[in-house]
Parts: C-alpha cells; sequence; structure tokens
C-alpha cells in the first residue's frame, strides 16, 4: 500500500516541474515521467492490459511531442503570469478541496474493488461465467469483446472517424502523398 | 546534445549507427506486436495495445531512415486502404452475428465451433476481432504520426 503514495508522490512532483519549469524539452520529458508513474500505478492495482495500453501510447505521445517542440527551435517559453487569474484558480481549487475532504472520508481504501461486495454485482457475473460462456481466459478480453462489444464498436467508429478528420485538415500539406501513383 | 539541422530536416534520417541498430530492432517489435494481438483472449493485451505496437515499429522507421524512405517501402494509400480493410472485417463479423443467429453481434463461432479452452483456438470470433482492431489503429496512428510530420514551418521539405 505504500508503494502506491510514492508513485502518487512521484507523479504530483513529475507534474509540477513539468509546468514550473521555463525549458521545453524538461517539460516535456517530465509530462513522460507522470505517463510511466500512471503505468506503474495500474500495474500495482493489478491491471496488465491497461498498463500495457499506457506505456506504449505515452512513448508515442512521447515522440509526437518532442518531434512538434524541438524542430522549430522553441527551447524556452517566455511571458508572464497573469495576477488575477492565479488568484481566482487558487481560491477555486481551494474551495473544491475544502468539498473533497468530506467526500473522502466515506470512501474505501485505495485500490480495493468496490462492486465485490454489492450484491447481484455484474462484474461477478462476469468472473464466474466469463470462461464457460466465450470460451477466453483473458476476462478483461471476453468483456471488451463479448459481453460489451457495442462499446468497443462506438470506440472504433470513433477513432476512425477522428483519423479521417486529421487527414482531411492535413491534406493540403502532404497533397502528393495521398494521391496515387500512375 | 542533439543536433538541430538533423533534426529538423526530418527526411534524410539519422547516423548510421541509429540504422543499423533501428534494422535490426524492427524485427523484434513486429514480432512481439503479433504475439500481442494473437494471444489477446489468453494473456494481457488485446487488439488495441498490439496495434499501437505495430504503429510504433513504422514510427521507428520513419524517425531512423527519414521520410522518403517509408514512403517508398510502405505507400500511404496503401495505410489508408489498410485502416479502411481493418474497420470493414470488424463491421463484417458483426453482421455475421445477425445471418448466422438472429442476434447481431453474437459470438457464433463459440457456439458451433467452440475449440479448447486455454489454447490458441477457442473463443470463438474474439480472436478475429482482436486482429480486425489491431490492424485498424496501426495503421490509423500511423497514418496520423506520418501526416504531422511533414506539416512544418518551413516549406523546403515539403516540396
Amino acid at each position: 500500500m505504500a508503494i502506491f503514495y510514492v508513485l502518487l508522490l512521484f507523479m504530483i512532483i513529475a507534474a509540477i516541474t513539468a509546468i514550473e519549469t521555463k525549458n521545453l524539452l524538461s517539460s516535456v520529458i517530465c509530462i513522460g515521467a507522470v505517463g510511466f508513474g500512471a503505468s506503474l500505478m495500474f500495474l500495482f492495482l493489478r491491471a496488465p492490459d491497461i498498463a500495457i495500453t499506457q506505456i506504449v501510447v505515452e512513448v508515442l505521445g512521447l515522440i509526437i511531442l518532442i518531434r512538434a517542440t524541438i524542430s522549430r527551435d522553441l527551447t524556452f517559453i517566455t511571458g508572464d503570469k497573469e495576477f488575477f487569474g492565479t488568484v481566482v484558480s487558487v481560491v477555486i481549487i481551494f474551495v473544491i478541496f475544502l468539498a473533497g475532504v468530506k467526500v473522502f472520508e466515506t470512501l474505501p481504501d485505495f485500490g480495493t474493488a468496490v462492486f465485490a461486495e454489492t450484491p447481484g454485482a455484474a462484474s461477478q457475473t462476469y468472473i464466474s461465467e466469463g470462461l464457460a460462456k466465450t470460451g477466453a481466459a483473458n476476462i478483461v478480453t471476453s468483456v471488451i469483446l463479448d459481453f460489451r462489444a457495442y462499446d468497443t464498436l462506438g470506440e472504433a467508429t470513433v477513432l476512425f472517424t477522428s483519423i479521417i478528420g486529421a487527414t482531411v485538415i492535413l491534406r493540403k500539406k502532404a497533397k502528393k502523398l495521398l494521391e496515387e501513383p500512375e | 546534445m542533439l543536433q538541430k539541422e538533423e533534426i529538423s530536416n526530418g527526411a534524410k534520417g539519422m547516423t548510421i549507427i541509429v540504422k543499423t541498430i533501428a534494422s535490426w530492432v524492427k524485427v523484434l517489435i513486429v514480432l512481439f506486436g503479433i504475439y500481442i494481438i494473437l494471444f489477446g483472449h489468453l494473456t494481457p493485451g488485446g487488439g488495441f495495445a498490439g496495434g499501437v505496437i505495430l504503429a510504433s515499429s513504422y514510427v521507428l522507421l520513419m524517425l531512423a531512415f527519414g521520410r522518403e524512405f517509408v514512403q517508398k517501402n510502405m505507400p500511404l494509400m496503401l495505410v489508408s486502404k489498410l485502416d479502411c480493410l481493418g474497420a470493414l472485417l470488424f463491421a463484417l463479423i458483426a453482421i455475421l452475428g445477425l445471418v448466422f443467429s438472429g442476434v447481431f453481434f453474437v459470438n457464433f463461432l463459440q457456439k458451433y465451433l467452440p475449440g479448447w479452452p486455454l489454447k490458441l483456438l477457442s473463443a470463438g470470433t474474439i480472436p478475429l476481432s482482436n486482429i480486425a482492431i489491431g490492424l485498424k489503429v496501426g495503421a490509423s496512428l500511423f497514418l496520423v504520426i506520418f501526416l504531422l510530420s511533414t506539416f512544418r514551418r518551413d516549406t523546403s521539405a515539403n516540396r
């Protein structure tokens, strides 16, 4: 249980460093450290599927960010912070923190399965009947591709539509790459 | 320290040490990605993670050898067609469930040809769905990263 708090502290320190530093390369590396800490946290919370996906997408996102910032010769952030905006943000965060302290006392411990104690929960049905009904040993895959396959169909549609949108917008610059060779 | 000219002119690639190591490592990355997709119903992983790993092997080639080499090797029209093929395969598996059993998106192979549990040939349409999703996600992400890298502020790289 102590490993959760150590990783949480690591992620918070990396996030604050990413905001406060003036060098863009350091900022991008700190963002990568936050994603790496999240992947370790998923591994210790016994969710290896999400940990694999998180670390691979984090590496790809880091490559995109580094190529986008370093190659344009922008390595330093300039400009001042606004005073009024900072004061309003601090006041709102303090009010939400006071309300959150009351809510956090009623939640169970970090990392426990909440639905395992609820009677008639769907998760217990998936665990007990997953292998018999679908034949897959990985219960997570049997949930996302058999019991709840509509959600995966919707997610694939969203990814497809966003890629079409991005290709249409970037088409003007990459016009000769997307034409058929004669 | 990184050389700014070599990185800003991304069309030519990196030094010869990077090119040699990348040409050895890309085979391992593609093999690992195919393993994660195929065994998605037995071990952690599945279509999404495996697809991203396949896309990242081609991103490694693009960073090490330059954009023109990758454009000759795997043209963008082919990548776009693979993307559409993956999406169509996934929709086809859903419609075939309606044709064979009267319910949309039912696992029809598990009812008629069950296979052996805990082996590779099991779980009905789940491995086929994993392959379709992996193809789709990998092609989509590689397409977006390639197109984003041609979008530069100076116009000398895309003449």
